[in-house]
């Protein structure tokens, strides 16, 4: 029974809106049918065919050359398309609006979304590495490097996210995003090695965020690079410019 | 719990009781060419309910949502609990409920969940459980909200704008398309919201809600008011009425005109029934009831009719459809 609606208004203290606010990001994610199968099902089936079958020609071992390039995916997946397409729809439902009434700041917001993507992005790393050992993958990863990458992977690709999300149409967000992730797992260095593309092509390839996010998480898982400097350079422009534009152009309704 | 008593004090320092809970003066909003809220003024104290009434895009929304914070006014003045609902929005958001007119969940979301997570985000929230079952959404817990009925997504909004036992809520449309049961809910938690000394403000279509639970109604059309008061102020302004009784037919109506004040019309209808339509005072009755006795006539079924706020309201905004 309540017996008083007397006012006695107060914010909770900004770590338990941002991990209560993780929490229910992280269950919708998860909760999510088709966002499963793009973050999880998806890179794991890829990863297997590319490896157990030899229809993409490589140069070295299978296993090797596609670890990095499916955890590149998995980041894509989850930072960027699940993120947008997820984001545009709460803003299209008023999802958005009506947490802005509430006393939970728009930093706490984001910084929940951010926290659940991290979340879900380990438990797929586990997931991948854990079958590409199972199929022969040997290596000699660097955590510092790996952890970097994944950061600057996600940066990047939450910016981007974020940018349509926060621009677009939810129905185009939808569109777009998972036209974007198809275009990225052929040109960026997932399914085919970018030194399967002409030369002039793959000078420009490597400048995809998905391509440096691969080669970088190549150089870190290999051989324990901690600073895969081209990849990093990439990365962080694409984050500066997603973000950046996300900043200033995101509306929130 | 007694930890976070300790850490956040009952109630926030109250303005003293000449501040309105709500104080808009003069508020101008333009989208482009249109003028959506053209020079409003507004008042509401702790304890009370305003309604505002208005047929759709009279400028309700826009105001609410100016006043909540959302949308920056382009002239005149708006306080919330003393503070500038943009600059300070930090500083309001936590002392402040909202009802949207629609939408605003996680569309995957469980009921409870949904409330759990807004209650998450204050110091002291009601109890979640007995919120649910207050406004009777128990057995929608783990229903997820796009399942839900309008009905049940409404009251389920009602419950998150109030969850964090702000100050003073406001309520876009509380009860558009509700069943009675769920609409008589929503009034008592109105009521109890008003009782326990929140200001409340409230849209509506209805007349009948603004006539129960607003203690002040102001009535816009085209961003203006077109007029404000109590509901009891509303209906008997203007004191436009009817009196109604049945006697025995061909009464002398010239003589019973000559009685009344001036401007009175009195006509019969079928089989003597008689309507008076003018100013319905104490003294327009009791003049008909003593012409009636001078002719020793009995006047039956008699009964004054005063206008319903409805009847103001389409005088006052006019009867088109819009």
């Amino acid at each position: 029974m309540i017996d008083s609606l007397a006012p006695r208004p107060g914010a909770a203290p900004l770590p338990r809106m941002l991990l209560s606010q993780a929490r229910m990001e992280l269950r919708l994610i998860l909760r999510n049918g088709e966002q499963l199968l793009l973050t999880l099902i998806i890179p794991l089936l890829l990863l297997a065919i590319l490896v157990e079958t030899p229809f993409v020609p490589v140069d070295g071992r299978r296993v090797d050359v596609f670890v990095p390039g499916i955890m590149a995916l998995a980041i894509m997946s989850t930072a960027f398309t699940g993120q947008a397409i997820g984001t545009g729809f709460e803003r299209k439902y008023g999802v958005l609006k009506r947490l802005g009434a509430t006393a939970l700041p728009r930093a706490g917001l984001l910084g929940g979304k951010t926290l659940a993507v991290i979340v879900v992005e380990l438990l797929q790393l586990t997931v991948v590495l854990g079958l590409g050992v199972a199929m022969g993958w040997r290596g000699h990863p660097g955590p510092g490097g790996v952890l970097l990458m994944v950061a600057l992977g996600t940066a990047a690709f939450s910016g981007l996210g974020l940018l349509m999300a926060g621009t677009l149409r939810a129905e185009i967000t939808l569109a777009g995003a998972n036209l974007v992730w198809f275009l990225l797992l052929f040109f960026g260095g997932v399914v085919f090695p970018l030194s399967k593309f002409p030369a002039g092509m793959a000078r420009w390839l490597e400048f995809l965020p998905t391509a440096a996010l691969a080669d970088g998480l190549r150089a870190a898982l290999e051989r324990g690079a901690n600073l895969p400097v081209q990849p990093v350079l990439v990365l962080a422009a694409w984050a500066a410019v997603g973000l950046g534009f996300a900043a200033v152009k995101f509306r929130w309704e | 719990m007694a930890r976070q008593r300790a850490s956040y004090p009952c109630g926030v320092p109250s303005p003293p009781d000449s501040q309105p809970a709500l104080d808009v003066r003069d508020l101008v909003k333009r989208y482009g060419a249109t003028t959506a809220v053209a020079g409003l003024s507004l008042a509401v104290d702790r304890g009370s309910v305003l309604a505002l009434l208005g047929p759709n895009g009279a400028g309700k929304t826009t105001t609410v949502e100016v006043c909540e914070g959302f949308r920056h006014a382009d002239g005149g003045s708006v306080r919330v609990l003393g503070l500038d609902p943009v600059r300070d929005a930090a500083a309001l958001k936590p002392r402040i409920g909202v009802m949207l007119q629609s939408g605003g969940a996680y569309p995957a979301a469980r009921a409870g969940e949904m409330l759990r997570l807004v209650a998450s985000y204050a110091a002291q929230p009601l109890p979640v459980d007995d919120l649910l079952d207050m406004l009777g959404l128990q057995d929608a817990v783990n229903t997820p909200y796009r399942r839900l009925s309008g009905g049940q997504q409404q009251r389920l909004s009602l419950a998150m704008a109030i969850v964090g036992r702000p100050e003073l809520v406001f309520l876009d449309e509380p009860t558009a398309g509700l069943d009675p049961q769920a609409r008589h809910a929503t009034w008592k938690v109105v009521e109890q919201l008003r009782a326990d000394g929140v200001a409340v403000v409230l849209t509506t279509h209805y007349m009948e809600e603004a006539e129960r639970l607003a203690d002040r109604v102001v009535v816009i059309d085209h961003g203006k008011q077109v007029a404000q008061g109590s509901p009891a102020e509303l209906t008997h302004a203007g004191a436009a009425g009817q009196l109604r009784f049945s006697a025995p037919p061909g009464l002398p109506l010239d003589s019973l005109r000559a009685a009344l004040p001036e401007g009175c019309r009195v006509t019969e209808g079928e089989r003597g029934s008689y309507l008076v339509e003018g100013a319905v005072d104490p003294h327009l009755l009791s003049a008909v009831t003593s012409w009636c006795a001078e002719r020793d006539v009995l006047a039956a079924d008699l009964r004054v009719e005063r206008r319903t706020l409805e009847d103001v309201f389409l005088e006052l905004t006019g009867r088109e459809l819009r």
